[in-house]
């Protein structure tokens, strides 16, 4: 032990002139020898190594789970999407379906109507021609009621 | 399948073959590297600790030094001292460990590491009295900030040098510096220890 210190004098005298700080690294390279020399004797203890695989077996599979977790969450997403996309499929077709029943109906409703229409178009013109030659005569009759004073003037004029 | 080695040597002067079975050479590569692991892993297991502060942290880095020398022991190729070779790969791990938490920095890892105080209470009595003791453990106090404070590099330098005693030019080859770039680290760090020492940072 003492050799070992002489030499490491020996190296220090030639690099550092200052011997506070040789003392300081001799007393530094003892100390640290002595923490070694204790650290590398003392009995191991397993219960870190244990603690360790544990704590690795606790990560893996809190991973595994996270991994699952958002690979169903990604499942189901699509999953998801793919029953929403058939419902819209399947409405879409119903909605076709209706619109093409509709379209089909149509023309026979529409050539009824051309059918009849001018039949109610000639009634209702006939219509109206009545209601106006009960206008007129109704006013022609009052017409002359009303001038029916003056008539009679002339009338009397005429005379005169 | 067993094969069988045979020495050259003996084969060259002429001698007896004396066969060497696989399983042989096996065991007596692994009684080789226990010896290694035996000669050095204290001294591993000291630099890992004081660059790192946390004993289990360091007891950890240790055990994977050697597993990947173990792995890597047939391309070891003698270049350079087992130390050498094993100190670089402590180096590197300790490097991947502080990469790793710098990207994990979401998780709240329990560190072990012991405050500055707490390390330097690590010092043998010795034949000092009370006064000495106490200035010695401060001063030890004040090179652990100091040491805390430097970068990665200097930090890395420092420690080979004055921990664990390493010549400059190995200390270049373990690091892979060059001895001059390890020299300014040493200053630098040196530099940061005078100015902690004397109160002036």
């Amino acid at each position: 032990m003492s050799g070992r210190n002489n030499l490491v004098g020996k190296i220090l005298a030639e690099e550092i002139d200052d011997p506070i700080v040789a003392g300081a690294l001799k007393h530094f390279k003892t100390s640290v020898d002595a923490w070694s020399e204790a650290a590398y004797s003392r009995p191991r203890a397993a219960e870190r190594t244990a603690r360790r695989t544990w704590r690795l077996a606790a990560t893996w599979a809190l991973g595994c789970l996270l991994a699952a977790g958002s690979l169903a969450g990604t499942l189901f997403e699509h999953h998801q999407q793919q029953e929403a996309a058939r419902i819209a499929a399947i409405k879409a077709a119903e909605q076709k379906a209706a619109l093409e029943h509709k379209t089909s109906a149509q023309p026979v409703t529409a050539a009824i109507v051309t059918r009849r229409q001018p039949a109610a178009v000639k009634r209702a013109a006939n219509e109206n021609e009545d209601l106006l030659a009960t206008v007129d005569s109704d006013v022609s009759r009052q017409v002359p009621a009303a001038m029916e004073p003056l008539a009679q003037m002339m009338e009397s004029n005429g005379t005169n | 399948m067993r094969r069988v080695v045979t020495s050259t040597k003996s084969m060259a002067a002429g001698t007896a073959v004396k066969p060497m079975t696989a399983d042989a050479a096996e065991e007596l590569v692994a009684r080789e590297f226990a010896s290694i692991v035996d000669s050095h892993r204290p001294q591993i297991f000291r630099f890992l600790l004081a660059s790192l502060r946390d004993v289990d942290l360091a007891e950890t880095l240790t055990q994977e030094c050697f597993l990947k020398a173990h792995r890597n022991w047939k391309h070891f190729r003698g270049d350079s001292s087992a130390m050498t070779w094993l100190m670089r790969i402590a180096i590197n791990l300790q490097k991947d460990h502080w990469r790793n938490r710098r990207l994990q920095f979401w998780r709240h890892t329990q560190t072990n590491a012991v405050s500055v105080d707490e390390a330097s209470d690590w010092l043998p009595n010795g034949e000092r009295s009370a006064e000495q003791q106490i200035l010695a453990r401060e001063q030890v106090a004040q090179v652990w900030k100091a040491v805390e404070g430097l970068s990665a590099r200097q930090r890395t330098v420092f420690l080979l040098r004055y921990v664990d005693e390493q010549e400059l030019s190995e200390i270049a080859r373990v690091t892979g510096l060059s001895e001059g770039t390890v020299k300014a680290h040493l200053s630098r760090a040196l530099g940061r220890v005078r100015a902690e020492l004397r109160g002036t940072r």
